[in-house]
């Protein structure tokens, strides 16, 4: 039986290998809050430019950094950036969304209009014009980005809520005397989750991207902020010949952020999440 | 007579779609709809499939609101069955959560009494207090149904409209269901207002018949009257279909 059930449902490699990937990439961000091989800004001319292997896995660079050490923190800050950019676009993007998509109405349609014109231009390049205005920093590209996040969100969100509201659970839950924001937030938004989950992948891919571009143009995280996989970039850029590996470090840890994340948001895409595991069917059986 | 436990009269019911140019096109489906529901009895309504039951019963429970008429309902809280429990029943969640949230609803028992509730629902509707921990897609149809319809008891309502609640269900289930309902009637006091498309079903449980054709009521008599000696042409034809 459970054998059967298994042959025609192959595993879901996509999400495993995004799950894999994503922690080990989180696992060593973690780390490097407590610990790195060395201090990432302790400079040292002696050091100066060494290729990867021995005491310095990655090599050092121009400064005599430790390169391995700097994409530990980096990819921390890279990855704390999106995390947070995504949490505003998700939750402001899921609200409006889902009142839009169930409400409805004239409300909706003037909310979706706004956010075509938003959509319409691609949001690095908004990003960069919000920039000028504001200023560069950690926390001003949080705030640009996570804001440009919202409309994408809310029209994924929109989109589920407007097709599950027409379902009979949801009518059920009315006639049950269920008020409307706990129909929404309770009873539809976990039917959406998978869905919810696959936008919030692609949000980190682009956020991580954003966050490497605007660094690496100088409007992202400042030198004297902290470490990022997009300033490493713009640092490393004059020391291709001399030393690649800086740049190839930065660039590859980017790389890997993204690999992980599409993978994620390709399994969740493909698969329904609702299902039941072998371990809860073994359960039922006994 | 008996009093009624629902009035319905002069009701109209439309649909809006998408016309052309972006104009909203208004669609009737119900026509100058009239009767009563008396309390104890079972009201049977049949009509072919897109004739307009299923907006009649959402329009008079409050989930279509594109109609005018009057709605008079003379019980509190009257429920539905739904035709497909699995539409019906949340995906995301258990069996058990989802029989308790009217009781959450109304917030004033307390997590022990809700449960308990809950439990003693699952058991007269023929399920025991494991079904409680399973998702509606861990269950068979039958089983589901009858967790549609302790969702609809656990709120206590003396008016239930059943909405094909056995057309999805094998014939021998079917006749368990039905079963279930006419005993959950006569412990309970229930009136139902029964939809089907299945004239044998019908005639096994209503004690009055309503049939409908095209958005109207063209006859609407005693069980025996309208299977003995149907008026129209179109009840003629229902019934000599379904002896075949
Ligand atoms: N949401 C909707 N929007 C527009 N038209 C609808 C909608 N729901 C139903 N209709 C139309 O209204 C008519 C009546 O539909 P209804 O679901 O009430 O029929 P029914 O008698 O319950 O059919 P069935 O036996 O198949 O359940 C049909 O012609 C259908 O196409
Ligand atoms: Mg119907």
């Amino acid at each position: 039986m459970k054998k059967l059930k298994n042959s025609h449902r192959a595993p879901n490699y996509n999400l495993i290998w995004g799950c894999v990937i994503t922690s080990i990439m989180v696992l060593m961000i973690v780390v490097s809050f407590f610990w790195t091989p060395f201090n990432p800004d302790a400079m040292s001319y002696a050091e100066k430019d060494l290729a990867p292997g021995g005491a310095h896995l990655l090599g050092t660079d121009n400064f005599g950094r430790d390169i391995f050490s700097r994409v530990m923190e980096g990819a921390g800050t890279t990855l704390s950036i999106a995390f947070c950019a995504v949490a505003i676009g998700a939750s402001f993007g899921t609200v409006i969304g889902g009142l839009t998509g169930y409400f409805g109405g004239a409300w909706d349609e003037f909310i979706m209009r706004i956010n075509d014109a938003v959509t319409a231009f691609p949001s690095i390049l908004l990003a960069l014009v919000i920039v000028t205005i504001t200023g560069s920093g950690r926390t001003n590209i949080i705030f640009i980005l996570g804001i440009l996040f919202i409309p994408s969100f809310a029209r994924v969100v929109r989109g589920e809520f407007a097709k599950q509201r027409q379902m009979d659970y949801v009518k059920n839950a009315k006639l049950m005397g269920v008020k409307p924001g706990r129909i929404m937030f309770v009873h539809i938004l976990p039917n959406i989750a998978p869905v919810l989950l696959s936008a919030v992948a692609i949000g980190f891919n682009n956020a991580v991207l954003a966050e490497a571009s605007m660094s690496y143009l100088g409007v992202g995280v400042s030198q004297t902020e902290a470490v990022s996989l997009g300033r490493m970039l713009l640092d490393s850029q004059a020391y291709w010949m001399t030393s690649p590996w800086q740049a190839l470090s930065a660039g590859c840890a980017i790389s890997i952020l993204i690999l992980g994340f599409a993978l994620i948001s390709e399994g969740l895409g493909t698969r329904p999440m609702w299902r039941p595991t072998t371990k809860r069917r073994r359960k039922q059986h006994a | 007579m008996s009093e009624p436990v629902l009035e319905v009269k002069n009701l109209n019911a439309y649909y809006y779609g998408n016309g052309v140019l972006g104009k909203k096109l208004k669609k009737q489906v119900l026509y100058d709809i009239n009767f009563e529901v008396q309390e104890g009895e079972v009201l049977g309504l049949v009509g072919e499939s897109g004739c307009g039951k299923s907006t009649l019963a959402k329009t008079i429970l409050g989930l279509h609101a594109d109609y005018d008429g009057e709605i008079i309902h003379h019980t509190n809280r009257p429920q539905m069955v739904f035709q497909d429990p699995k539409g019906s029943l949340n995906p995301a969640k258990t069996v058990g959560w989802i029989v308790e949230e009217p009781l959450r609803a109304y917030g004033k028992y307390s997590p022990e009494e809700r449960r308990k509730r809950v439990i003693d629902m699952l058991e007269r509707v023929g399920l025991s207090a494991k079904y409680a921990e399973r998702k509606p897609r861990e269950l068979s149809g039958g089983q589901r149904q009858r967790v549609g319809i302790a969702v609809a008891l656990i709120q206590r309502p003396k008016f239930i409209i059943a909405d094909e609640p056995v057309s999805a269900l094998d014939v021998t289930i079917q006749a368990q269901i039905l079963e279930l309902l006419l005993e959950l009637r006569r412990d309970l006091d229930l009136s139902y207002l029964f939809i089907s498309h299945d004239l044998n079903v019908i005639r096994q449980i209503s004690d009055r018949v309503m049939v409908m054709n095209e958005g109207r009521i063209i006859e609407q008599d005693t069980t025996e009257e309208i299977f003995t000696s149907p008026k129209t042409e179109y009840a003629k034809t229902l019934i000599d279909a379904s002896l075949l």
